[in-house]
């Protein structure tokens, strides 16, 4: 049916010659693709099933079960012992925030590592969620000098500060904005989360955050099997494969369980706060209310819900 | 006829793909390298439950605090101080905590401002009352008044467990000491790969 408001628009017909051919040629590969398909994998319904799968928000609740019971049992298979895999929902009534008090901050590097095993991050290819910029202290916060690979005896180091940088979890995220599959997004809780199963490694996210937070899987993730976190959130740490992009999560398997994220736990000064915004009794009320708070590149409108502060 | 066409090649291509996919994951050992080396050595480890520290006070208490920091065998200090013992109480050098490095406020202060003479498993405050060790943010709220109240509200300090229910609050004494307050400079962790070293 050809609308005649848009004839004038319409793409002429190929002459019938070649465009016999052209089918006929594509209908051949389509039938040696099918044929190859039978034969070589028809048995392997998991890898059919992967290929398959739809995107995370159209899963209905029996297919989402039938994808974490899948990927269960990939991981366990593969790690020898028994991964979790969940899809907890976000609480009602709860918007996460963070904060992080550069006076305290030593720049201790406890955390990169503890988010790296909580958070089954590739120990060779090396993956960091958390990066640590050392600073001098005359020139504030001055990203063009700042140094993530210092290496002391002992921090801090006289004259300097120290600024651990991940994802922000912007309530208007230009990583979000430029994924061509939506394969990234923000919860209702502000978690901005990847379904690493949707994504196409484009890598236009990592060139769109301003605060360099994602990480690309270039290589196949290696991690230990007896250090491997089985507990793990589809929307979060459980193992990624080559090709994706991956970054904090706010430690979503710990955080929409109640539990504080594995940097605060880890911080042997105390400097790393987390809350609901939504609740004004929550120490990140309190710290945004009561104290000298940065945003990192305000000016650019990605409105983190990451606050930098000064305690001191 | 074009639109069917672009069809139909897509739905050839999605079928190549697919038998290329299939391929290594039917052997999930080759794609993650030692990976099937590594699980056979983790199946024989269990993995170790993170023990919560249990709190020192009853739930009564206002603020679940960890249990205070001694030194090893120096609680209670009963055991050696009795309640009949003469106490010298003017300030001078003490000589058998020898480890004992007074570097707080030191010109001003010495023992038996916040250690109790007469009840020696106890802490006093300025005007006398007894509180026990697992209360002394109290005694150190009284010059830091502003700091005490940021640890209630969980600004200062590190706090653990549930950002929305129970909290493990550390005494101030968990990571500073009382007697030399200041933190010791601590040796950091490896510092990340440079980007033209990770392979």
């Amino acid at each position: 049916m050809i609308d005649h408001a848009a004839a004038p628009l319409a793409i002429p017909e190929p002459p019938a010659k070649g465009h016999t051919r052209r089918e006929a040629l594509i209908l051949g590969l389509f039938a040696l693709a099918g044929a190859a398909l039978t034969t070589g994998c028809a048995s392997d319904k998991t890898a059919l099933d992967e290929y398959l799968q739809k995107h995370f928000k159209d899963l209905s609740g029996d297919e989402l079960k039938a994808v974490l019971a899948r990927m269960e049992k990939k991981y366990s298979e593969q790690y020898g012992k028994h991964v979790s895999v969940s899809a907890t929902p976000p609480l009602e009534g709860v918007l996460f925030g963070y904060a992080l008090d550069l006076s305290r901050c030593i720049g201790c590097r406890r955390c990169v590592y503890g988010c790296v095993e909580e958070n089954n991050q590739s120990r060779d290819p090396q993956t960091h969620w958390i990066t640590v910029l050392e600073m001098d202290k005359e020139g504030g916060v001055n990203l063009q000098d700042a140094n993530a690979y210092y290496d002391h005896e002992t921090v801090p180091a006289p004259g300097k500060f120290y600024m651990p940088v991940a994802c922000q979890h912007c309530e208007n995220p230009p990583c979000v904005k430029v994924c061509p599959v939506q394969a990234t997004w923000k919860e209702k809780d502000g978690i901005v989360v990847i379904d690493y199963n949707w994504c196409i490694g484009c890598r236009n996210c990592i060139a769109a955050c301003p605060y360099g937070a994602r990480r690309f899987n270039w290589g196949t993730p290696n991690i230990p099997a007896d250090e491997l976190n089985p507990v793990t959130e589809y929307l979060g740490n459980r193992p990624r494969q080559r090709g994706v992009v991956e970054k904090c999560s706010w430690c979503i398997q710990r955080t929409r369980k109640g539990l504080y994220p594995k940097c605060v736990e880890v911080c042997p000064v105390g400097a790393r706060k987390f809350g609901n915004l939504l609740d004004p009794d929550s120490e990140i009320r309190y710290i945004i209310e009561n104290k000298r708070v940065y945003i990192l590149k305000e000016e650019l409108n990605t409105q983190p819900k990451f606050f930098y502060y000064y305690g001191l | 006829m074009r639109i069917r066409a672009v069809r139909l090649a897509v739905a050839a291509s999605a079928a190549l793909l697919l038998t290329v996919a299939c391929r290594p994951v039917q052997d999930p050992g080759a794609r993650y390298g030692k990976g099937a080396e590594g699980a056979a050595k983790a199946a024989g480890t269990p993995a170790t439950p993170a023990t919560p520290a249990t709190p020192a006070t009853p739930a009564t208490a206002l603020f679940p605090v960890a249990p205070p920091p001694f030194s090893d065998g120096v609680f209670p200090c009963s055991e050696c101080h009795k309640p009949g013992d003469k106490v010298n109480r003017v300030p001078h050098a003490v000589e058998f905590h020898e480890d004992i490095v007074l570097k707080h406020d030191e010109k001003n202060r010495w023992c038996l401002d916040c250690h109790d003479a007469q009840h020696r498993d106890k802490l006093h405050l300025a005007d006398g009352r007894l509180i026990d060790f697992t209360e002394s943010y109290r005694l150190c709220g009284q010059c830091h008044g502003p700091t005490l109240r940021n640890w209630k509200a969980g600004e200062h300090g590190k706090r653990t467990g549930s950002w929305s229910g129970a909290k493990q609050y550390l005494l101030c004494a968990s990571c500073h000491s009382p007697h030399s307050p200041h933190f010791k400079p601590l040796q950091p962790k490896r510092p990340p790969l440079r980007q033209e070293k990770i392979r």
